[in-house]
């Protein structure tokens, strides 16, 4: 308890010198990306500063829900990584701090763009489109053309071959309902889902299952940011990854420091830290596939290629609000999902 | 005898919880230190600093004043020694004292937090603070206990429970400890049903959620969807049947047949419960799913197109019996045992046959056991999580709702109380029902005397189908567990299937070098947390299992049933929701454990207690009270009878709530997930980021590691707890063939 008195009574009650003193920089660390990659980030944070990072990973929906519930008492400092949305919902509930670091000028205009619509209370670190990748073995074995736009998922041979996660429990399934709102349009948009709802045969309930399923063979067509496809390929699961002819929408993996955190100058450290072109391109030795904001970092070889990859300009202001996300969801619960299929 | 020691003037225990008290107050730190087991703070500025200060230390220097009262609580019952119990007096200073310091402790902890006065009202009535204060440590926890038990003194001199120090003790600390990590956690998750999106209370938004058609709706019976409650309700009526069935066969196998094989079967039927989560579904869709071995296999021979029948009900149902059909064998096979086989050999000489004596005999007195397992089947498939997440498909069930409806895209936490509220109604449904079935019939079979014989097998006529059963059931485990273990010594499971040691070098690779053994494989740090924890989790948790047992079993007092209710809820509640309302409790003062290792023992004392009591209760009904009784009349105080009758003939609940206890330690991960911190963290929620992040090998390696040091550390407590000899006979006798 000595290091959290340190912190929030440092203002208010004078303390002993001596506790605060002995104290290491340390930092707490909360990490919404995948755990090799998280454990990368702590191992080099700490070599590079000599500050004690303890790491916590979890996905981005847990590390909300865990920020939310310690707000009275916050015990994290910064929170790396995982889609954006949960990190603007934080932004909006006032559970994360405002920074502007000095690094912004290396960074691409989408990773700034996404920190000015949360009022500097958070920043973009890397960017995936969505698209699809299918199981290339399941699509012969059932003679099927391959699909090569959105259009294509919803032709009824695809029927039973379509996967996509619930959007009410994922970000990721979130993320395609608003693409399909911005790229057709909020009429055309839920039309196209109730046709697409025709062929899906199971909403799952984490973003990246519907591919996970495919690599294995328990699907054939899964509707998930493209970096996870590519990542089952490279894993060795006979997966395609897909980038869908009409365009499409992305997603921007973000990061926040925690409002009256402890290790707040630590937290800072950790933030610019992680916007250098050193730490982005850790993520090339962990089959990351996300594009990093950086300008200088590099991009795996075997990443979409994002040049090639019709891009809409995603509004994360409007459609990471929590009103137009109730609003889309309830619409989507209550015309599309309880349509027979 | 008796009358004698109520006459002594020095009461011992009396004298001991004083001397806790003053200790509390003036020579421990009064708050938290940092780490609960490191003495760093002897060292470190103690007593006077104020982190580590005691609390006489702490109002000596002139802060904190508002702990001055407790003081007065310490002094009173100093008037009480040198009385008699008999004497008012004594009874009143101690329950006075009690009362006094325990709810100014409380009162005062709630009331100034880390940010000052934790009330709005207060701050307006008596101005700001302008001091704070952090959770309770040592000396406020020594305290707290001296109060409690000073207190439950005063009520026994009384009268409380014909005087009885022991049990009003065991009462009054069971429902301190229960109220403060069940029902104070739970009340304040709950109380996010009613909370409006703007901050206020109504009944209003309750009232909108609840009455949800997704929740209710009756779709299905027109082919539509039903609601999830609806599909809550209905798989867990079903596991729990199958389960019950299934375990009665086992444990009908294992006691009343000459079946050779009996301790292989019974080792068999344990693996599942020791199985980490997940690891039974992926075997499953490895199994049967649309790619699955089986289904690939069928296909090809048949010529019928594979189907993605495994995800729904049909999944969930077979890796929910298989997982949990231990839990029910485990509480059945004490109670099969159990069952006199005087009572039967009676029948028998009353040339009964076989049949009439096991249905009319034997099953009925089985009834204790049979409703147990039934409830437990039950509650376990309403709370599992990790089941339907894989398996479900487009069945949704309460418990993922309720995950996702907290970490999910919505973040609706009134919706995920709701949906724990409708939950919960269903277990106590099923936990009222369960009792009006008992009735108040009596179930006792092992008396004082004597030897009572050997148990008949089983009749013909129910012994085949049941041995067969028994048999189909054990190849299909089998086969799981081959999968599994094949699993995690492939390169890439179902796609590259060279076999590799690789995932168990990834995990568990050591050197040795000067300085010793460098554990450099990347599971190593999670496992040796969740050893330490289990290892610490599970006694504790039996200990207070098997003592409100003993209470719920042998003791009468009011609110008996109250008392029960708030025992069994824990269990009751899908771990998801523990999870959130522990952080929600306890990350802030008085009580600030959010981080730590305890938090992680605490919610599994609370999580796997009802097991030890419901395993307790079950083999304590088959107890005749007059075993208490006779201990009683030969002088033996209600501590020592506990202790030298009951406990030795509790051996089989015993084993079977620290085998229970420790296993789930190991295995659970709902509640876990929210509360593993980055010092803290616990096997399977690494072995789900492995999972999350395709490293399937590994996970399963991982598992397959966790399976057999579980079954080593069962089979060590089993050695060490020992068997009950109650009397019978171990070998049978030719004739009754």
């Amino acid at each position: 308890m000595t290091s959290i008195k340190m912190m929030l009574g440092a203002s208010a009650v004078a303390l002993t010198a001596a506790s605060g003193a002995a104290q290491a920089d340390k930092l707490t660390f909360y990490c919404s990306a995948q755990e090799d990659w998280c454990q990368l980030m702590a191992n080099s944070f700490q070599d590079a500063t000599g500050i004690d990072v303890a790491m916590t990973r979890k996905s981005s929906g847990e590390t909300f829900a865990q920020i939310k519930a310690e707000s009275a008492n916050p015990k994290g400092d910064v929170w790396w990584g995982g889609t954006g949305d949960p990190h603007l919902q934080a932004a909006e509930e006032g559970l994360t701090a405002e920074y502007v670091s000095p690094m912004r000028d290396q960074l691409h205009d989408w990773a700034i763009s996404q920190a000015e619509s949360a009022g500097n209370k958070t920043i973009g670190i890397y960017s995936g489109a969505l698209g699809y990748g299918y199981n290339t073995d399941l699509l012969a074995a059932n003679n099927l053309p391959e699909p090569t736009s959105w259009e294509d998922l919803t032709k009824p041979e695809y029927k039973g071959h379509v996967q996509m996660a619930n959007p009410n429990s994922s970000g990721t399934a979130y993320t395609t309902l608003a693409t399909m709102m911005q790229l057709f349009g909020e009429d055309d948009g839920f039309d196209y889902m109730k046709r697409l709802h025709a062929n899906i045969n199971q909403y799952t309930k984490s973003g990246s299952a519907p591919i996970k399923a495919a690599g294995r063979g328990e699907n054939t067509i899964g509707i998930v940011f493209m970096h996870d496809a590519v990542k089952q390929a490279v894993s060795g699961f006979p997966v395609k990854v897909v980038a869908p002819s009409e365009g499409t929408g992305y997603e921007i993996g973000s990061m926040s420091i925690i409002d009256g955190a402890r290790n707040m100058d630590e937290a800072k450290k950790f933030y610019d830290w992680a916007l250098s072109t050193d730490a982005q391109n850790l993520a090339l030795q962990v089959n990351a596939f996300q594009v990093p904001s950086n300008k200088n970092a590099e991009t795996s070889a075997s990443a979409p290629d994002m040049s090639s990859i019709k891009l809409i300009d995603y509004d994360f202001k409007t459609y990471g609000s929590s009103e137009t996300r109730k609003r889309l969801l309830k619409k989507w619960d209550d015309d599309v999902s309880v349509l027979p299929q | 005898m008796r009358t004698l020691t109520t006459e002594q003037t020095t009461h011992p225990v009396l004298i001991f919880w004083i001397i806790a008290g003053w200790v509390g107050f003036f020579l421990l730190p009064w708050y938290g230190v940092e780490e609960f087991f490191s003495f760093e703070w002897l060292i470190d500025g103690y007593p006077f600093d104020e982190d580590y200060a005691p609390a006489a230390f702490l109002i000596g220097q002139g802060q904190k004043l508002w702990l001055a009262p407790i003081f007065a609580g310490l002094v009173l019952p100093l008037f009480a020694l040198g009385r008699r119990k008999s004497d008012p007096v004594y009874a009143r200073m101690l329950i006075l004292a009690g009362a006094v310091g325990f709810g100014w402790l409380i009162l005062q902890g709630f009331a100034i937090g880390i940010r000052g006065w934790n009330f709005d009202w207060a701050r307006a009535l008596f101005g700001d603070l302008g001091d704070r204060q952090y959770g309770m440590g040592y000396g406020a926890l020594i305290c707290a206990s001296a109060f409690l038990f000073l207190f439950t003194q005063g009520i026994a001199a009384r009268g409380a429970i014909n005087g009885d120090v022991f049990v009003v003790s065991a009462i009054g600390g069971v429902i301190v400890i229960v109220t403060a990590f069940v029902f104070f956690p739970i009340a304040k998750m709950l109380t996010a049903a009613f909370i409006t999106e703007d901050g206020g209370y109504s009944a209003g938004v309750f009232a909108s959620k609840f009455f949800d058609d997704r929740l209710w709706g009756l779709g299905c019976l027109s082919g539509g969807r039903c609601g999830v409650a609806w599909n809550s309700l209905f798989l867990a009526v079903l596991v729990g049947l199958i389960t019950t069935v299934l375990g009665l066969i086992f444990a009908l196998v294992v006691t009343r047949s000459g079946f050779r094989y009996k301790r292989a079967l019974r080792a068999l039927t344990v693996l599942p419960i020791i199985t980490p989560p997940f690891v039974i579904g992926l075997a499953l869709i490895l199994l049967f799913g649309l790619s699955g071995s089986v289904t690939v296999f069928i296909s090809d021979v048949f010529g019928v197109q594979p189907t993605r029948w495994l995800y729904g009900l049909p999944g969930v149902l077979i890796a929910q019996t298989l997982a949990f059909t231990p839990i029910a064998f485990l509480v059945l096979i004490g109670v099969v045992e159990g069952v006199s086989p005087s009572m039967e050999e009676a029948a028998q000489t009353l040339r009964a046959s076989k049949w009439q004596v096991f249905k009319t005999v034997s099953l009925p007195l089985m009834r204790p056991g049979l409703a147990n397992a039934f409830l437990l089947g039950f509650i376990e498939s309403m709370a599992d999580f990790g089941n339907p997440l894989v398996l479900g498909g487009n069945f949704d069930v309460l418990s993922t709702e309720i995950f996702f409806a907290i970490v999910g895209a919505q973040y609706d936490q009134g919706k995920a109380a709701v949906l724990a509220m409708v939950l919960l109604c269903f277990t106590l449904g099923a936990f009222y029902a369960q009792r009006f079935w008992l009735g108040k019939k009596s179930y006792t079979t092992v008396s004082g005397k004597g030897d009572s014989g050997v148990h008949p097998h089983m009749p013909r006529a129910l012994s085949l189908p049941v041995l067969a059963l028994a048999l189909i059931w054990a190849g299909f485990t089998m086969v799981v567990y081959a999968m599994i273990f094949y699993g995690s010594v492939v390169e890439l499971w179902g796609v590259n299937n060279t076999l590799t040691f690789k995932h168990y070098v990834t995990a568990f690779s050591f050197r040795f070098e000067d300085s010793g053994i460098r554990w450099s494989g990347a599971a190593w740090d999670s496992f040796w947390t969740t050893l330490k924890i289990a290892a610490i989790a599970a006694p504790l948790t039996a200990i207070v299992g098997l003592i409100t047992a003993y209470l719920l079993t042998r003791q009468t007092f009011a609110g008996k049933n109250a008392f029960e209710f708030g025992t069994m809820l824990s269990f009751a509640i899908p771990g998801t929701v523990i999870g959130v309302s522990y952080v929600l409790a306890f990350n802030v003062p008085p009580v600030e454990i959010t981080g730590t290792g305890i938090i992680l023992v605490v919610s599994f004392i609370f999580r796997n207690m009802p097991v030890g009591v419901r395993a307790g209760i079950a083999s304590m009904s088959q107890l005749d009270k007059s075993l208490d009784e006779s201990s009683l009349t030969l002088g033996a105080n209600s501590w020592q009878t506990f202790r030298r009758i009951i406990l030795p003939l509790l051996r089989p609940a015993i084993l079977a709530a620290l085998v229970y206890s420790f296993v789930r330690a190991m295995t659970a991960i709902s509640a876990v997930i929210f509360l593993v911190s980055a010092e803290y963290d616990m096997a399977t929620s690494y072995i789900i980021g492995r999972v999350e992040n395709n490293d399937y090998g590994l996970a399963i390696a991982y598992s397959t590691t966790l399976i057999f040091v579980m079954l080593s550390v069962v089979a060590l407590m089993q050695f060490v707890v020992g068997r009950t000899e109650i009397g019978r006979r171990m070998t049978q006798s030719r004739s009754s063939v």
